[in-house]
């Protein structure tokens, strides 16, 4: 079964412990910073919002990079940056709709979400359950069991 | 380790700004924040200094667990001599501008002497430099926050300001960071205008990465932050209804200050409690409060987001107050509603939010407000004066009174001043609801008994925050005393004292020991810092840091006189509910405090104290 990072912005608080789990596991500091995930806050509304990579299955950083440095991890479905091979071009930067692929100006390379081999510290992380690592075939099923719920559950008329 | 190593000096007469290294001597024995700024504040400057002259230095200190993965672990402290209360001032707040402070590589910053002109301190990283603040005097905290990001073209540099009423030095001006945290009490706000210095504006990018056993810190936290999330208080009352769970409560237990503490029950207190927050209004059929908010690292998220009425007369016609935005904690609904009698929720929002805007403590502010509204209805304060009508439960009085203070206008001036200046000036001291000099919070001496001993001796003045024995007085936490009785009380408010002086030292937020003991903080200290912070050694540090600040304010002049409360707490009898007929035991229970202190009668430290504390 393949899962996906799924993000319900409602849950939100922005403590900002999913950037700070996302540095350490991947540079061993805490420096949300250099996090993968970023957490947005909108304060004229009061909304936070994460957002990360959601590891498309065509995806554009992948099909873009001239040194294939960027590949599929079979077990994950996690698109994943080969750091040995990236030149830092940055052409998946560009080639990436959403922004989540981004250079890294200390290392020369580019950096991504890699769902951390499938036990994503963001996730691990979250507090509120904002960031869950689910079955990737439902992550609407909550959704769906809450709407269920309003008819399951009521009273009989 | 878990120290970035490194502080910044800032000479505002000269204009420098140096890098030295943090003294690993001092973090051992005062850990960091509260305790090790005051350190330096008290090993470098003389008590006796003006608090609002060149001669004071005002410090902004992060903890060694500041800007990691410990739950709260995003705070910072101002440390200074307070111009309100002329004693030590120590004020922390949230918020993320802590953490980036450390993530750009800095414990503290020391400010010293004063600018000529207005000025910020801008922080990259490693690189500080003062820049020309001309543009910014006479801004808002949101405006200043607003420009400098623009400025530096980046949305995540996070800045820490003064509004308008730190530059006109009301005495409780306050230093607000994120938009609505603030460093609130206490006048640090003053101080930083005294010095022209509008605000410091940093970018961290570097992290915090020294920990001492990083596998270990991960697990230790990770199960500590488990018990925040089971506890009942830090889990579920405190996200859900914030602090304001307490209005209802502490109105039950007949300790909600009423009426420039004249009654110890409100009879609004429903009208302004949690539950009215989140009820739909009659307006737009939507509640006050909109979500709840975490400051950095933070899993409890007590944090209030909230939408005033647009229909409310306070912001007809002000749009810029439409939008979310920083909503009431119970200490502020408290001091703007039940202290003036004023039950309307909308415009104690709306108070609040001038409180945020132009950084100001809305519990001081709240509590003159309280004695302004007595002098007026005794006749001494009148319409022409103020410019308005100020009986008690006056919504219109309250709004109007907060712009002109915040604003530095008309009888806002006198205000601005806080209840003792104020209330002697018109003859009637015994009506400031001060210990020495600072405003008291929601929680009535005569029905909570513990707090009255903690009101008389804490070391910044009136303060909830450095002994909150309504936490076993009421809530049973760690475990259940009897608010009216004076016995066991000195040592229940030395016991909260020495832990708070330790958790604020470390950098993480007091709320968390709704849930954490020491014990709990200990091996997060421990993994990050080093073995050799044992439970003992943390229990000392608290009573050294407690003691240290004592000691100071000893020199500044004060005696066991100022440990005192007002005549009212000490003479008028609780009217209504479970208190009634009781006033302060204070007498009964200072010299016991003095006692298990280690201090003289004179309320001064004992050569023995001293040597066991290495002070």
């Amino acid at each position: 079964m393949q899962k996906s990072l799924h993000i319900n912005p409602e849950k939100c608080t922005g403590c900002l412990q999913c950037e700070m789990a996302c540095s350490f596991e991947n540079y061993g500091t805490y420096a949300p910073a250099k996090s993968r995930i970023k957490v947005f806050d909108f304060h004229h509304t009061g909304r936070k919002v994460p957002y990360t990579c959601t590891q498309c299955d065509e995806a554009w950083c992948l099909h873009a990079c001239p040194v294939e440095a960027i590949t599929v991890d079979k077990a994950t479905g996690a698109k994943v940056v080969n750091e040995t091979t990236c030149v830092g071009c940055k052409v998946c930067t560009i080639a990436c709709p959403f922004g989540t692929v981004n250079y890294v100006q200390e290392t020369g390379k580019v950096q991504k979400c890699d769902l951390c081999g499938g036990d994503p510290a963001c996730a691990t992380a979250c507090p509120t359950g904002a960031i869950t690592y689910i079955d990737a075939n439902w992550t609407g099923l909550n959704k769906m069991a809450a709407w269920a719920d309003k008819l399951g559950n009521q009273p009989a008329a | 380790m878990s120290w970035a190593g490194k502080i910044l000096r800032v000479n505002l007469t000269a204009g420098t700004v140096t890098s030295e290294p943090l003294n690993m001597t001092w973090a051992r024995q005062y850990l960091g924040s509260r305790g090790l700024a005051t350190k330096y504040l008290v090993e470098e400057m003389d008590a006796k200094v003006d608090p609002l002259s060149a001669d004071n230095k005002i410090i902004w200190a992060t903890g060694p667990l500041t800007g990691t993965m410990a739950s709260t672990g995003g705070r910072y402290t101002v440390v200074t001599k307070g111009p309100l209360t002329g004693a030590i001032a120590c004020s922390n707040s949230g918020g993320y501008w802590g953490a980036e402070l450390k993530m750009a590589g800095w414990d503290m910053v020391i400010f010293e002497g004063q600018s000529a002109k207005p000025v910020y301190l801008s922080i990259s990283d490693d690189v500080a430099e003062l820049k020309d603040a001309a543009h910014l005097w006479g801004k808002s905290v949101w405006e200043t926050e607003e420009i400098l990001k623009k400025q530096a073209q980046d949305p995540q540099v996070r800045v820490s300001s003064i509004g308008l009423a730190g530059e006109n030095q009301v005495l409780y001006a306050a230093v607000v960071n994120d938009l609505h945290r603030a460093a609130g009490r206490s006048g640090v706000g003053a101080v930083m205008g005294s010095k022209n210095l509008k605000a410091i504006a940093v970018r961290g990018t570097k992290g915090v990465g020294n920990i001492a056993n990083p596998k270990e810190f991960m697990r230790v936290t990770f199960e500590k932050k488990k018990i925040l999330a089971d506890n009942a208080v830090t889990g579920q009352g405190l996200p859900t209804y914030g602090t304001q769970v307490l209005m209802n409560v502490i109105n039950e237990v007949g300790a909600l200050p009423t009426r420039n503490h004249r009654d110890v029950q409100f009879e609004g207190a429903k009208d302004i409690s949690a539950e009215a927050m989140g009820t739909p209004r009659e307006s737009d059929g939507k509640p006050q409060l909109v979500t709840n908010q975490a400051c950095f690292g933070c899993t409890i998220a007590c944090g209030r987001i909230s939408k005033i009425d647009k229909t409310h007369f306070s912001v007809v016609n002000k749009p810029q107050y439409w939008g979310a935005t920083g909503g009431l904690e119970y200490e502020a609904a408290w001091a703007l509603g039940a202290a003036n009698g004023v039950n309307d929720l909308e415009a104690l929002q709306y108070a609040n939010t001038i409180c945020n805007e132009q950084g100001m403590d809305p519990i001081s502010f709240g509590t003159t407000l309280g004695a302004v509204m007595e002098l007026y209805e005794m006749g001494v304060i009148t319409k022409e004066m103020l410019g308005i009508e100020a009986p008690f439960g006056s919504a219109k009085a309250l709004c109007e009174l907060a712009d002109l203070t915040a604003n530095g206008q008309g009888f806002g001036k006198e205000i601005a001043q806080g209840s003792k200046r104020l209330t002697a000036k018109y003859g009637h001291p015994e009506l400031s609801m001060s210990s020495k000099g600072q405003e008291f919070p929601a929680y009535d001496a005569r029905g909570i008994q513990g707090m009255g001993l903690a009101y008389a001796t804490s070391n910044r003045g009136g303060c909830h925050l450095r002994a909150y024995t309504v936490a076993s007085e009421v809530m049973g936490i760690p475990v259940k005393t009897d608010p009216l009785v004076a016995e066991g009380k000195p040592e229940l408010v030395m016991a909260f004292q020495d832990a708070t002086a330790a958790f604020d030292s470390a950098g993480v937020c007091v709320f968390t020991t709704f849930a954490w003991g020491l014990a709990d903080l200990q091996p997060q200290i421990a993994a990050a810092c080093g073995d050799e912070f044992t439970l003992e050694n943390l229990a000392l540090i608290g009573e050294r840091v407690w003691n240290m600040e004592r000691d100071f304010n000893n020199r500044a002049g004060f005696t066991e006189k100022d440990d005192s409360l007002p005549a009212r707490l000490l003479t008028e009898a609780a009217k209504t509910g479970p208190a009634k007929g009781l006033v302060s035991k204070l007498p009964e229970m200072l010299p016991k405090y003095y006692e298990v202190r280690g201090w003289d009668s004179g309320g001064r430290l004992k050569p023995e104290t001293r040597t066991k504390l290495g002070l």
